[in-house]
């Protein structure tokens, strides 16, 4: 089921950027068009939250519902076009050894955690507190967090409408290329949750790297 | 430094309260939800109205409600759907969050007794009658490129009448969430692919939504891009914005899970 962008995905020879997040950690970097991101879930079950802004004119950005409209179904896989709210492909996804990322449960925050979880877990670190912090970088604002992607994060939806994150499915080294098909501002929060299961209850690091396109 | 067994024990705790409170969110709670409302059995006493609007297909509104009011949405021939979003009114940064709705709820299907949160974790709207029961906030509105598909031209659709909609309150794209799309009954198969089950549609449908916090609405009437009924005009949708008594604790709305009670709690304080 994956198509890859290098000839092994172990393979990282010819990445002209790598990096390791920390667990818990917000990333930003512009993809060009072209270029490949690879995110790798370095220890397992780790959900990456992310977010793509057009570099040009970041009021067009991802948009999750314009994404599962398009494609018919409910779950991130292979093949997916990631669109904005204006209608265009900003990526696509271009290789996948996970199988199933969610875009319909938006990230943690400090305030819907309370919710969910108690008062006490409302100072808890939280991805919406990352994704404030990076998108600041980008002269962005908590106004501009929109329904995001989750990789590696397992949401089951079953005909009755429950709707539950379950543990994740990625195994270490399970890994997701997104190809740029426009400069995209892409943002991750190396989701910090450990009142349920995306991240096995523990946030573990993951790595980023990045692929200029095939020469012709 | 935590210990590793410490930091084991902390996991398996948060782990004990997850699972309880999925089988709370997801077998007590439905348990306790009331049936949808009969299409006769609420009518609005004259005296309560506040105004009354007809949203012509294809076309939007904006409206403001107070705290406290109500707002009936009325699918008058069955044949429309109305895309909502909205803003609190003295801060336009928050504004309704379909992740966090579903994510609270355990359900992605809203219905009488659920309510529609905010992105600060608080309630915006909560839906105190329903005819209906389907609902949609995966798939979204109508765009320029889902009217072209659908009808080999590029007509009126909800993304264009939510960037009106919200600039006319001085908002603008940037502003604009995923919706929630009353009367459209999107469901999800085994494997995840989108379903429309037109059997859901009923003349006269409606929602009674009743306003948690002041709040500014943007509601659009285009078909909801699933709906294979390709009439290029569905008919028109009423809008009742009207009055009725406060409600107390014991409003199934406000008591229907734990997390609910929460969050009703969070909103009560911004009025306290």
């Amino acid at each position: 089921m994956t198509s890859l962008a290098t000839a092994s995905p172990e393979d990282e020879s010819g990445a002209v950027y790598r990096y390791d997040i920390p667990a818990e950690r917000p990333w930003s970097r512009v993809l060009k068009r072209g270029q490949t991101l690879r995110i790798v879930d370095s220890e397992g079950q780790q959900a990456v939250d992310a977010l793509l802004y057009c570099a040009d004119n970041p009021a067009e950005r991802y948009s999750a519902q314009d994404t599962l409209r398009v494609q018919g179904s409910a779950y991130i896989d292979l093949g997916t076009r990631l669109v904005s709210n204006n209608g265009r492909v900003m990526a696509r996804i271009t290789a996948d050894s996970c199988g199933r990322h969610d875009t319909s449960a938006g990230c943690c925050s400090c305030e819907s955690n309370a919710v969910r979880f108690g008062e006490s877990t409302r100072y808890q670190h939280a991805c919406r507190e990352n994704f404030i912090m990076e998108l600041s970088k980008h002269g962005l604002t908590k106004r501009d967090i929109v329904a995001n992607l989750n990789f590696f994060m397992n949401v089951p939806i079953d005909p009755s409408g429950n709707f539950t994150v379950v543990d994740g499915i990625s195994a270490p080294g399970n890994y997701v290329d997104i190809t740029a098909d426009m400069d995209v501002l892409f943002v991750i929060s190396n989701c910090p949750q450990v009142n349920n299961p995306c991240n096995g209850f523990n946030p573990t690091p993951i790595r980023v790297a990045i692929w200029d396109p095939p020469a012709l | 430094m935590m210990s590793a067994e410490m930091k084991r024990e902390i996991s398996e705790a948060n782990r004990r309260r997850y699972e309880q409170l999925r089988a709370a969110g997801q077998e007590a709670t439905p348990k306790g939800l009331p049936d949808a409302t009969a299409l006769d059995a609420k009518p609005i006493a004259p005296e309560a109205v506040i105004s009354r609007e007809q949203i012509p297909a294809d076309w939007y509104a904006t409206m403001r409600l107070r705290r406290g009011e109500l707002l009936r949405i009325i699918d008058d021939l069955g044949m429309s759907s109305v895309s909502m979003i909205g803003w609190r009114e003295e801060d336009t940064s928050e504004r309704i969050n379909c992740a966090d709705t579903v994510k609270v709820q355990w359900s992605a299907a809203i219905s009488k007794g659920r309510v529609i949160l905010s992105d600060m974790g608080r309630v915006f709207v909560s839906l105190v009658e329903d005819t209906s029961g389907a609902h949609d906030l995966m798939v979204g509105g109508s765009t320029p490129a889902s009217t072209l598909a659908a009808f080999g031209t590029v007509s009126r659709n909800t993304h264009d009448n939510f960037l009106a909609a919200a600039t006319k309150v001085g908002l603008g794209l940037r502003d604009i969430p995923p919706c929630v799309t009353f009367f459209a009954p999107v469901s999800v198969d085994a494997n995840g692919a989108f379903l429309w089950n037109a059997g859901r549609k009923r003349p006269g449908d409606f929602v009674d939504l009743r306003a948690e916090m002041n709040v500014i609405l943007a509601l659009s009437n285009c078909a909801h891009p699933l709906n294979p009924f390709r009439a290029p005009l569905l008919g028109p949708v009423t809008l009742l914005r009207h009055r009725a008594p406060p409600a107390g604790s014991d409003n199934l709305c406000r008591s229907i899970s734990p997390e609910i009670v929460r969050a009703f709690e969070f909103t009560d304080r911004l009025f306290a």
